[in-house]
């Protein structure tokens, strides 16, 4: 099987936002990049695929800035065999990554059987990447998933849904799937799969290379702002038990006639 | 003016009420309404009230369930025969999936998960945040229209009364196409919850919960006032909770009015999730963890004693 991987590299959970001079992202110059962590399920999953089908390949793509190679180079030290990098700036927008992708699979000459990635990207909080690639590939697609099995010559995954409940989809390959915690528990890389990874092909290109321009952008940001910081609030000590019960009316009290949320 | 499809999600024939938020800020514009298969009367005429001139119902083979080709094909060929400038969706389960799919259709640009938004004549402008909160960004389409838009259930909050109006309905037969993944099944979940992402009131558990039975004193206490319960990713990787209740960065993104938090310490992750709370609770020991800087009201205690409180206070209340 020939297996794909988007994986998207974003700020580390931990990066204190600052809005960049301009307004138009945010300051990158100390930022620790890390794979997307929703793009981990979808790396596990696709070497637990390919571990089912002997013979499979996993190419792992990205769009991106190539400064940083930390989320492809952690792809390969799971175990995926080789990887693309298509040059971008860190803030393009869905659209034109999903195009860029297409290019990207194009180009590498294989026709996917399974195109797997996250479910969001933590960065942007989109959501669009999968559906729109597979729209553009003319592919289905089921996106949440927390859930997948071979059945026949289709597959049967889950689709999480509001308050938990589940779809089950049976969907035709090639599709896009895009993963969910909960779907596995992706491994973490070996000191040896590191040392191998090092020695794993890269591919680079540009976005003429697979086709994309300046046109192909469709959604603009501007104006990157700290959200309004909230006044201090109220802290009442309550560690005392004789004074629990008062202080819980108090605060019942003041949630009802001063914030009026009850 | 702009003319503007909202297309609005239905299930067991009413309509979901991130739809009435839509209209309420689309007064102004000329707004019609379309649904994928039936809608009851009263909600035809909600929706008019709320500023609907017209209410399309979309009927045809294989639209019975949600599937993605089949509802983008649907509304694809009803957009095509009319000429939209925008289309609105709640960013809802279904409609985060669709309207990527759909926009693409159309070559299309989708800003999706907007919390705000006004038009300037004739063009859209909105926010959103980004980073999961942590910061927030003005966005535009460009491109081919109809522009895409999905709003974040909550954010707009109900218009105080709609205008009035009454919305003509129509049926009109469209088209699923070929569908190559289908659903043969939904396994509800265990509870009939509202889901965190459209609650009005959470209350989340954090490591401090110790383990999943204590999560009871959560429910009762949700119960009482019709909440939903989160948790902490610590809580969630130690299996007091299950995967979809988890709020941060990594977990669901949540704007209720009111967020009360449970033994948590307010990690950066934690915190990106439900920062938007219009009112934010924190219960901890701890007098200097972080969450207190982000809590409206802070109470340094127990847990285990103050919640049991906590549900016998808004019991009071609720009588
Ligand atoms: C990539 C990545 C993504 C992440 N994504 C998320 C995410 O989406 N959501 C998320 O929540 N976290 C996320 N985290 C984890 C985050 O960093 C924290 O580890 C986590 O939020 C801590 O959970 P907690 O507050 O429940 O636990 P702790 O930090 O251990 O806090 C427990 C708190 O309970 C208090 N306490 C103890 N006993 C009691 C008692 N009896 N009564 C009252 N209070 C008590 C303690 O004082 C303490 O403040 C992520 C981390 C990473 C690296
Ligand atoms: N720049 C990118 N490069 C590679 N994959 C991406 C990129 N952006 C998004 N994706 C994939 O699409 C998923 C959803 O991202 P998003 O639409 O940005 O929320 C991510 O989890 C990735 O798998």
């Amino acid at each position: 099987m020939n297996i794909f991987v988007c994986v998207k590299q974003v700020p580390d959970t931990e990066t204190k936002v600052q809005p960049s001079a301009d307004g138009t992202f945010i300051e990158t110059t100390s930022i620790k990049w890390v794979m997307n962590p929703y793009d981990e399920f979808a790396v596990e999953q696709a070497l637990l695929v390919k571990a089912d089908n002997p013979g499979s390949t996993i190419t792992v793509a990205r769009v991106g800035g190539v400064k940083d190679t930390e989320a492809l180079r952690t792809a390969l030290a799971m175990g995926a065999d080789d990887a693309i990098l298509v040059e971008a700036e860190d803030n393009l927008d869905s659209y034109s990554i999903a195009k860029a992708l297409k290019g990207a699979i194009e180009k590498s000459g294989k026709s996917p059987d399974v195109v797997f990635a996250g479910k969001q990207g933590i960065d942007d909080d989109c959501l669009q990447v999968p559906q729109v690639l597979a729209q553009m590939m003319d592919m289905p697609s089921v996106s949440v998933i927390v859930g997948y099995e071979k059945s026949g010559e289709k597959l049967s995954v889950k689709r999480e849904i509001e308050g938990g409940a589940l779809e089950v989809y049976e969907v035709e390959t090639p599709c896009v799937l895009a993963t969910n915690k909960g779907i596995n528990t992706p491994r973490y890389a070996s000191l040896p799969g590191i040392m191998k990874a090092k020695r794993k092909p890269m591919q680079q290109l540009s976005l003429a290379d697979v086709g994309v321009s300046a046109d192909d952008r469709r959604v603009r940001y501007s104006d990157f702002q700290l959200p309004p910081e909230k006044p201090a609030g109220k802290k009442f000590e309550a560690t005392d038990e004789a004074k629990q019960q008062e202080v819980v009316a108090e605060v019942v009290k003041l949630l009802r006639e001063e914030a009026k949320v009850l | 003016m702009a003319k503007v499809l909202v297309y609005s999600e239905v299930s067991k024939e009413k309509i979901k009420p991130v739809t009435l938020e839509i209209l309420g800020k689309l007064q102004g514009q000329d707004v019609e309404v379309a649904v994928i298969g039936d809608l009851s009367e009263d909600q035809a005429k909600v929706l008019g009230e709320y500023g609907a001139k017209k209410v399309h119902k979309l009927k045809g083979d294989n639209l019975d369930k949600y599937s993605p080709e089949g509802f983008s094909n649907a509304l694809k060929g009803f957009i095509e025969s009319q000429s939209y400038d925008y289309v609105f969706a709640g960013a809802t389960s279904l409609g985060k999936d669709l309207l990527p799919r759909l926009a693409t259709q159309f070559d299309a640009g989708l800003a999706s998960d907007v919390v705000a938004f006004q038009f300037e004549g004739d063009s859209f402008q909105g926010t959103r945040p980004l980073f999961a909160g942590k910061c927030l960004a003005k966005v535009e389409i460009q491109g081919p229209k109809p522009h895409f838009i999905t709003i974040r259930p909550n954010a707009l909050g109900m218009p105080e009364s709609p205008a009035g109006g009454t919305a003509e309905a129509n049926e009109t037969s469209v088209d699923a196409g070929n569908l190559r993944a289908v659903i043969k099944e939904i396994v509800a979940s265990a509870s009939e919850k509202i889901d965190l992402t459209e609650a009005n009131i959470i209350i989340s558990g954090g490591r401090a919960m110790k383990n999943s039975e204590n999560f009871k004193i959560l429910h009762e206490c949700a119960e009482v006032i019709g909440a939903t319960v989160g948790a902490s990713r610590a809580a969630v990787d130690s299996g007091y909770a299950s995967p979809d209740m988890q709020v941060g960065q990594t977990g669901k993104t949540v704007s209720p009015t009111l967020y009360i938090a449970c033994g948590i310490s307010g990690a950066i992750q934690h915190l990106a999730g439900m920062r938007t709370s219009k009112v934010i609770v924190a219960i901890n020991t701890d007098p200097d963890a972080p969450i207190f800087s982000k809590a409206d009201y802070g109470i340094v205690g127990d847990l285990f004693q103050i919640v049991p409180i906590l549900t016998e206070e808004f019991k009071k209340i609720q009588s």
